[in-house]
């Protein structure tokens, strides 16, 4: 284990629901505290705590708990905190943390991300739900002409990938069935996976901005998701294999959705193997926000999986990216399948792949690298985990 | 039901040009004296050449469909669906995109390409540049 790298020692997760009536700090503790035993480290042993994007007041449900409650609630003496939007995605508080445990300001770091957006929604009282009918900074330029989702932003890429590259609604229907029928497979994802969706189910749901249908977007959802970033130097304190951080991109071009022409996943996704000896070859899973159906396309494409406009294709059937396949893609089910947990549940499944503990979603043989990315549009950040 | 009010942006000296322009029948971009680019989202400063030389300039109004879709959700409620939310490249201005609705046509004639022009509307002082199609 080399001293200057940055390893995952610790993986938990809360309770995953919809309209949970667990307060959302609760939450948070109780993915931490499964982190802490699966890692096998104690309160007193962590020094640091990392969130994104931290508390936002104005918008609880999408951000209900910020670093210093945790560290006020469990009494951590914390040497590093942080909790940041301003940065490429969601996955880079973990890049942050294991930039800061290689710098040495910090030891073991709880990385957290809560979401409380469907309790939010069921108690406007305590989560006011801000939807001001006045718009500025970027939503200026798309919520006047009711682009206000990322719903709307992100089909108009999947639009032009079909127009372009020829994909095709049942190609993209893929993602969606691979997630359900991987979510089935995954306990904490039965709040919002019930039964496996079929083509046809797929094909006559409603639309919600062509040519992403119901099943195309993710869902709100009640949950914490945390993993334990920690020290080359501080291994031997751990009871599990770690997981090496082997590298990390992210970038942002144009601070806006309509400016580029596609996603920042694949500028994202080359720059990530131009900082590790490892290729797309060695890759044994990969775990692709999909926010939206497209998102992971992007992926597959950015990371040179496939080539451009070849990612409908790629991932026709099902068969190529289904657990047991040559590229098993989001295998708790992503967000789709397992809920809205806002880019760490793939972090978390990259992880509980690598070290053989996905249970009945399992893959095969001995997986020892994985990627894990999060972000839309014109954000984007990428993992590249190792058991090596 | 009426139909909601579109979500107003809030002026200020960078962006008032481009949403109250309509009242002139202008579509205002912010560009640059020296350098000849355009910077949208507008700014106080050029983003090619970072001059502060930079001054509204009414630009023709026409452009194509760079990419679209076809929104089907009721983001707010009243609001009448479906309708087609596009990104338009403007004539003139290369390398600039707005966000709009594609308006005073059924959806299903909306395709990649069309040839489209501007058409404002108004509402309590802002002047929504939204777009139909040419011919
Ligand atoms: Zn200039």
């Amino acid at each position: 284990m080399a001293r200057n790298e940055a390893y995952i020692t610790g993986v938990g997760q809360s309770e995953v629901g919809v309209r949970l009536p667990r307060h959302p700090l609760l939450l948070t503790i109780d993915a931490v505290n499964e982190a802490l035993a699966d890692a096998g480290l104690t309160l007193d042993q962590i020094d640091g705590v990392c969130t994104y994007p931290g508390k936002v007041p104005s918008f609880l449900g999408f951000s209900p708990v910020g670093s210093d409650e945790v560290i006020e609630a469990l009494g951590i003496r914390s040497k590093w905190h942080n909790g940041a939007m301003e940065q490429p995605a969601q996955l880079s508080a973990v890049g942050n943390a294991a930039q800061a445990v290689k710098e040495g300001l910090c030891r073991h770091v709880i990385c957290f991300r809560t979401v409380y957006e469907a309790g939010a929604m069921a108690n406007p009282r305590e989560y006011p739900m801000s939807r001001p009918d006045t718009v500025s900074g970027p939503s200026q330029w798309t919520s006047p002409f009711w682009a206000i989702s990322a719903a709307c932003w992100t089909a108009q890429y999947a639009m032009r990938h079909m127009h372009k590259y020829g994909m095709t609604r049942e190609q993209l229907a893929q993602i969606a069935l691979n997630a359900s029928r991987n979510a089935m497979k995954n306990p904490r994802a039965r709040a919002i996976t019930r039964e496996e969706l079929t083509l046809d189910k797929y094909m006559s749901s409603r639309m919600i901005s062509t040519p992403f249908c119901l099943y195309d977007c993710d869902r709100f959802t009640d949950a914490s998701t945390v993993v334990i970033v920690s020290a080359g130097d501080a291994l031997d304190e751990v009871k599990v294999e770690p997981v090496r951080i082997a590298a990390m991109s992210g970038s942002v071009d144009r601070y806006s959705w309509d400016q580029v022409e596609w996603p920042a996943a694949y500028e994202t996704g080359h720059d990530l193997w131009t900082r590790t000896d490892y290729t797309a070859k060695d890759v044994d899973t990969v775990q692709f926000y999909d926010g939206f159906a497209f998102l992971p396309i992007t992926w597959l494409e950015g990371l040179g999986f496939c080539e451009k406009g070849e990612g409908g294709r790629f991932i026709e059937g099902g068969t190529r990216i289904a657990s047991d396949g040559e590229l098993p893609l989001n295998t708790f089910g992503g967000q789709l399948g397992a809920g809205r947990l806002h880019g760490f549940g793939f972090a978390h499944e990259a992880v509980t792949q690598l070290r053989g503990k996905g249970g009945e979603r399992q893959i095969p043989g001995d997986p020892k690298v994985a990627v894990a990315t999060s972000g839309g549009g014109p954000m984007a950040a990428a993992l590249l985990l190792a058991r090596d | 039901m009426n139909p909601p009010h579109r979500p107003r942006p809030r002026l200020d000296s960078v962006n008032t040009p481009f949403w109250t322009g309509g009242a002139e029948g202008k579509l205002n971009l912010c560009k640059c004296a020296d350098c000849g680019e355009f910077t949208h989202p507008p700014l106080p400063l050029c983003r090619h050449c970072q001059s502060e030389n930079v001054a509204p300039h009414a630009v023709a109004g026409t452009g194509e469909i760079d990419t679209y879709t076809i929104n089907h959700q009721p983001w707010a409620p009243g609001l009448e669906v479906p309708f087609v939310i596009a990104r338009v490249r403007l004539d003139g201005a290369p390398g600039v995109y707005l966000t709009t609705n594609i308006v005073n046509c059924p959806v299903e004639d909306v395709d990649f390409d069309d040839k489209v022009q501007v058409v404002f509307e108004e509402q309590d002082g802002i002047f929504y540049p939204l777009f139909e199609k040419v011919g």
